[in-house]
């Protein structure tokens, strides 16, 4: 009886202990990882071409989902906003509870966490399958660097599009808000947009917005063009990998914005 | 190039080693490709050949041994040296690795206008000319996900050439082939070496084809090399590993089951299990 229970625990320890380490050595890959790209980093934005075209299925395909994602959320924070505020007579100001939402917040996050989910599982699954039909082996052995053909033009496409994409997402949000609140509600457009105007800060506010989609556009892509690079070379790797950039991605999105949070607006 | 260069031979192995996880994949290999000939590397699956593809390019370290090519020591080399060596090989992916967002044309132009500053113009005649050469100008324009596998791996073979290597590799070049593609990629292989003047190492558990256009064959089973020679020579072997390859013989030192317990161990176990009390 207490060899099968010491058989359990035993079990049970061995199998967090292989957790652990591969936790450890996967965070340590992608260290490297990350390294060698920055490395290749120069050499890689000398093709332009290359990050213009990423930046196209990355960027600009992600386009109708941020706006269609955008002008709801802003729908919602209109109504929602509207009859809280109705309640103490402060539904002019309506337009700075919108666009600080926004601009602070739901902009970059919900932006990030839709690009992790459109673009970041597409660029995963993407240089997985490029793995796993050894287009990588074969442009390494045509002497071409991978990292800057493959790697470096994805990870500059990333973190160029997380910004704009989230500022056109606040920017719909706003538009959405305005519709709901003043187009139907019955709020006064010019106390809408001065109100906003006077409380919402280029500084503090939108520049904040855009230092955080920014990293959180470093932090999707990172780990998205990780996954796929370091995935196992098999249908069930890739799809594995898919998934943990999503999960993953989502989680470091969450956190680092309650991180970024808690240093800007303390 | 001296004599002395020009008789050296181009890869040299000598006591490689190599282990992936447990098993040893090398146990002292060695063997030396010539200059100019049709080598061939053959053997059951999984007996490494792929592998000594990868560290002859220098995408896999051995463990311990020496892997030379062209006089110099591959492990050894730094990123940016690698790279350099890589412009003199082209090798041949047993998928074809075909870059899949490119057409063909484009597949064999990547490595010419990767590495050299050619015309636009000249690369299309270079192009042209090596996809003459497989027989597959007319399919310029395709892309990869529109061709048949033999012609997939034709297309991977001109970009292969393209650039006119010193040494070309052929991992598994007619795996998975109907006869007509396999006869084709036969004579082409050995048409090229000998036009372009180029060393050819061939990976293959093809034995008629292999045998057919080899200069020298090295059998590797086990991690070791188990016999060599020309194909006549092997054709007439005596050992044991040699006959159960060349003669495709189910059971012999390449043992019919993969190795383990014995079936009786695995019954007895199995009954042990099922018949144990529940506790």
């Amino acid at each position: 009886m207490s060899e099968i229970r010491g058989g359990v625990i035993g079990g049970a320890l061995q199998r967090l202990g292989r957790g652990v380490i591969d936790a450890v050595s996967r965070l340590g890959r992608a260290q490297l990882f990350l390294n060698q790209t920055l490395v290749s980093m120069p050499a890689g934005a000398l093709r332009p071409r290359e990050w213009i075209r990423q930046t196209y299925s990355v960027g600009v395909l992600s386009l109708v989902i941020i706006l269609v994602s955008g002008l709801f959320v802003g729908m919602v924070l209109g109504l929602q906003g509207y009859n809280t505020l109705v309640n103490f007579g402060a539904e002019e100001s309506l337009g700075v509870l919108v666009a600080l939402s926004l601009v602070r917040e739901l902009g970059p996050v919900v932006a990030a966490l839709l690009f992790a989910g459109r673009a970041g599982s597409a660029l995963t699954a993407e240089i997985g399958l490029m793995k796993a039909t050894e287009q990588l082996s074969a442009m390494e052995m045509m002497a071409v660097d991978p990292f800057e053909r493959v790697v470096v033009p994805r990870f500059i496409a990333g973190i160029v599009s997380m910004p704009l994409l989230a500022a056109i997402f606040s920017v719909v949000g706003v538009y959405g808000g305005y519709f709901i609140g003043v187009d139907l509600l019955g709020v006064d457009s010019g106390a809408f947009w001065s109100q906003m105007t006077a409380a919402v800060s280029f500084y503090d506010d939108v520049l904040n917005g855009v230092i955080k989609s920014v990293v959180f556009g470093v932090a999707v892509t990172w780990i998205a063009v990780f996954e796929g690079y370091d995935t196992a070379p098999t249908s069930e790797g890739i799809g594995r990998a898919t998934t943990r950039t999503v999960v993953h991605a989502s989680l470091a999105v969450l956190g680092l914005d309650f991180i970024l949070t808690a240093l800007m607006f303390d | 190039m001296s004599d002395e260069m020009a008789a050296r031979p181009i890869v040299r192995v000598r006591d490689l080693m190599f282990t992936r996880g447990k098993r040893a994949i090398f146990d002292g290999v060695s063997l030396d490709i010539p200059r100019g000939k049709i080598t061939a590397i053959m053997g059951p699956s999984g007996c490494g050949k792929t592998t000594l593809l990868r560290m002859i390019g220098g995408q896999l370290r051995p463990a311990s041994g020496l892997v030379e090519v062209d006089g110099t020591e591959v492990p050894t080399l730094s990123r940016r040296e690698l790279m350099r060596l890589r412009r003199k090989f082209g090798m041949l992916f047993q998928s074809g690795a075909l870059l899949t967002d490119l057409s063909v044309f484009d597949n064999v132009a990547y490595p010419i206008r990767e590495h050299t500053s050619l015309s636009e113009q000249l690369v299309r005649h270079l192009v042209l000319m090596k996809l003459q050469a497989v027989g597959l100008r007319a399919a310029a324009d395709l892309m990869p996900s529109e061709l048949s596998g033999g012609m997939a791996r034709r297309v991977a073979l001109a970009r292969a050439i393209a650039l006119d290597p010193a040494l070309i590799m052929y991992d598994e070049p007619f795996a998975g082939q109907d006869p007509i593609s396999m006869g084709v990629l036969v004579r082409l292989i050995k048409e090229l070496n000998d036009a372009l003047h180029m060393t050819s190492i061939v990976v293959s558990h093809d034995v008629h084809e292999t045998a057919s256009i080899a200069d020298y064959i090295y059998v590797l089973s086990r991690g070791e090399v188990v016999g060599h020679g020309t194909p006549e020579a092997l054709a007439n072997s005596s050992s044991e590993w040699v006959r159960q390859f060349m003669d495709a013989l189910p059971d012999g030192p390449v043992p019919f089951h993969y190795p383990g317990t014995s079936l009786a161990d695995d019954f007895r176990a199995a009954g042990a299990a099922a018949g144990a009390p529940r506790r």
